[in-house]
């Protein structure tokens, strides 16, 4: 083939080694068309087109088994006690990312999802699905993260189970984990207590965790320095419970960010929250990789993050008493919840517009320019 | 890496809003080319405050939105073969064709991947010399350059099983054809600021000679849009009608030499269809006769692939800034993000998307009273 008659200065055409595209299975397809007769990634992003599995597929399904109120965790009454449940799959891919691994999301979510029923957490099982040919050098370092988070949280591993599936049906490792806490009396904590006049609480900077991940994604590394914030939060929760405050809603905003959770509770509860911009504590690292890839911090995943929403009376002494816990120093009110526009959330910009923040379909995808 | 805040400050913006406010006396329509700008307009709320006598209209300048259905169909039958690799920018994968969208080939068992460099792509058809790999090519005189590079190179290096799916747009053509539209309502343009920093500004002295229109180069965070208007609406009162660069820390008159000679090398000047306007005289690039080889639509023979677009969706009225998005009977109801029938609802810098993910709140008060 001739040469190209263009001759100025090129750059190395292929420094290094050639990383893969990104690879689609670890993104969640935004918007594919609705009358898909199969599985898209959309499905289980959390978002709209998860919630419509559910409601049309599942619970037709289950018929009179289900029962369920579609809260992180469920509340059943045993014996006079209150204990919450909850179980989540982890398959986040890489296994391994700058501040945690996939063993540490899989003990911390679901005990976050518990402690965000106010609940204290008591025990948890574990099972892994393993994939063939996976080194067991990177079985070992997950485990060791599993029991490690398990003893930092207070947690027993009282349960388990061991698959494995042919090589190329998995990737390396998948987990599930389940919990059982129990809820102490006079704790009611849900997404429909929110109230208008209530504040918003957040426990401190968000948007880390989503950019950790994806910093280190395969065709993705844009270097930057940020690691994961993921974190067990029923030691913050319990701190804000012994003021005596009434909490009414708690949430931590994981998959689909602080807009998906304040989303999910002002349709809940039927209120309108409005967030002020310029509050938003957004480290300058979250911007920057947000600004780069044209993504909203607003949308990105936090990990050991908790949104709490209380009554102004109550708001200065649960800032005080988080701010006097390692994993919120940072709190800080960011909106509030009013009678305008039910259901929706809307931030006023910095500049002093105003603007709607949907419900995310699924995750954003970069924009082209 | 500090490039956001500093032409955000809102101090700042607010003098800026008030000059405007105070040089302002009558009405005027003043069109931002790009689609980053209306995602910042929007974003911002930059519009609500503005004086009620400017109105910013949204002009064709997302690449995704005005990308014709034609091209998207053969994307999809090119992707659709199991000997292809097909690549995309983000944004694209959801654009629906006639009947699918990228995502749902990928459902199928295509092999569809998002890439952020073209040139990764590149990467990709090295590594895989026994599939072809496809880049979709799309965009402004902005993403040209990057594409080029990917030809350039394969011809350079011999890489014979890569190809492009051109579908480059260009801006000056555009503003021309608005400007000779009998419904035209512009009376004056924000330039593309990264257009300009790839081709200069010796493009535009033409057009505000011919059409008696200002021009201002202008860039995308909320000062640099703020100074656009204002320099913009200083010509409108004083009756001047000149080409002004409002963003010159990115762009100086004489382009990127480098990228122009690269751009002249690989692509020559076409027509091409644009989604929702038609066709527009010599408003594209296409591969030049030395890089034929390269062209996906020849190497995959889907260049009989003719499609019709949708009768319901008033996109192209939107493109022109005829109507606003929510004028549009099918906005929010047959036509939403999830399920969009054109295009500007698909990519997050659309008008469509941007009304409706932002705006809904100032509708449903409106509808509410």
């Amino acid at each position: 083939m001739a040469e190209a008659t263009w001759i100025g200065p090129i750059p190395d055409p292929m420094p290094g080694p050639a990383p893969a595209a990104i690879d689609m299975d670890s993104w969640v397809c935004p918007a594919p068309l609705r009358d898909s007769p199969a599985i898209v990634m959309g499905h289980g992003g959390g978002g709209a087109m998860s919630a419509e599995l559910i409601e049309h597929l599942f619970l037709p399904a289950f018929g009179s088994a289900a029962q369920a109120e579609m809260g992180d965790s469920a509340v059943v009454e045993v014996g006079g006690a209150r204990l919450a449940f909850s179980t989540d799959s982890f398959v986040v891919k890489p296994m391994f990312f700058p501040g945690g691994s996939i063993g540490d999301l899989a003990v911390n979510g679901t005990v976050n999802d518990l402690a965000m029923a106010g609940a204290v957490p008591m025990v948890l099982s574990t099972a892994f699905i393993l994939e063939e040919g996976t080194a067991l050098s990177e079985i070992g370092k997950i485990a060791e993260a599993v029991g490690a988070a398990a003893r930092t949280a207070g947690v027993k591993l009282v349960t388990g189970d061991t698959k494995v599936v042919d090589s190329g049906s998995g990737d390396g490792v998948y987990i599930n984990t389940a919990g059982i806490g129990f809820i102490p009396d006079g704790v009611d904590i849900r997404p429909e207590r929110a109230e208008p006049g209530d504040l918003v609480i957040v426990s401190g900077d968000i948007g880390v965790h989503g950019i950790a991940v994806m910093s280190c994604r395969e065709g993705l590394e844009f270097g930057t320095t940020i690691a994961s914030d993921c974190a067990a939060l029923h030691g913050l929760v319990a701190a804000m419970l012994a003021t005596g405050a009434d909490l009414h809603v708690l949430r931590d905003p994981t998959r689909g960010g602080v807009a998906a959770s304040l989303n999910e509770i002002a349709k809940s509860a039927k209120v309108g929250v409005t967030l002020v911009e310029r509050d938003l504590p957004i480290p300058q690292t979250v911007r920057d990789a947000c600004g780069l890839l044209g993504l909203d911090p607003l949308y990105v995943a936090n990990e050991g993050k908790l949104l709490a929403i209380v009554s102004p009376e109550d708001a200065e002494q649960v800032l005080a008493a988080m701010r006097q816990h390692e994993l919120g120093r940072e709190a800080r009110v960011i909106g509030a919840c009013g009678t305008e526009h039910p259901g929706m959330l809307v931030t006023r910009t910095t500049l002093g517009g105003t603007r709607v923040v949907d419900l995310p379909i699924g995750e954003q995808l970069p924009r082209i320019c | 890496m500090k490039y956001l805040d500093e032409f955000s400050n809102p101090d700042l913006a607010k003098r800026l809003i008030e000059e405007i406010h105070a040089v302002t006396t009558r009405p005027w329509a003043i069109m931002e080319v790009c689609g980053g700008q209306t995602h910042s307009i929007i974003r911002h709320g930059i519009d609500q405050l503005l004086p009620d006598e400017i109105e910013m209209i949204h002009g064709p300048g997302c690449p995704v939105c005005v990308t014709p259905l034609e091209i998207i169909d053969r994307a999809l039958a090119i992707a659709a073969r199991p000997d292809v690799i097909f690549c995309s920018f983000g944004d694209m994968l959801r654009v629906p064709g006639s009947d699918r969208d990228l995502f749902r080939i990928k459902s199928e068992g295509g092999d569809v991947r998002v890439v952020y460099s073209p040139l990764d792509a590149l990467k990709l058809a090295r590594e895989n010399p026994d599939r072809e790999v496809v880049f979709f090519g799309i965009g402004f005189e902005t993403t040209a350059p990057a594409n080029a590079m990917t030809v350039y190179q394969a011809k350079r290096l011999g890489i014979t099983n890569f190809s492009l799916l051109v579908s480059h747009v260009l801006v000056p053509p555009a503003v021309a054809a608005i400007m000779e539209s009998p419904t035209c309502r512009v009376q004056a343009f924000l330039a593309a600021g990264h257009v300009c920093s790839v081709m200069g500004t010796h493009e535009y002295p033409p057009l505000t000679d011919k059409y008696k229109v200002p021009i201002v180069v202008t860039g995308f965070e909320p000062l640099d849009i703020l100074e656009g208007i204002r320099r913009t609406v200083l010509q409108l009162e004083s009756g001047r009608h000149e080409l002004e660069n409002a963003y010159p820390r990115a762009v100086v008159a004489d382009g990127n030499q480098a990228a122009m000679q690269m751009l002249n090398d690989v692509f020559e000047v076409t027509d091409r269809a644009w989604r929702g306007i038609g066709m527009i005289p010599g408003s594209g690039w296409r591969l030049s006769h030395a890089y034929a080889d390269f062209d996906a639509e020849k190497r995959f023979a889907v260049t009989d692939i003719h499609t019709e677009e949708s009768s319901l969706c008033r996109s192209g009225e939107v493109l022109q800034g005829l109507i606003k998005p929510h004028e549009c009977e099918a906005f929010g109801r047959e036509c939403t993000p999830r399920n969009p029938l054109g295009a500007t609802m698909v990519s997050s810098e659309g008008a469509c998307a941007a009304y409706y993910l932002y705006r809904r709140l100032d509708m449903v008060q409106a509808v509410g009273g």
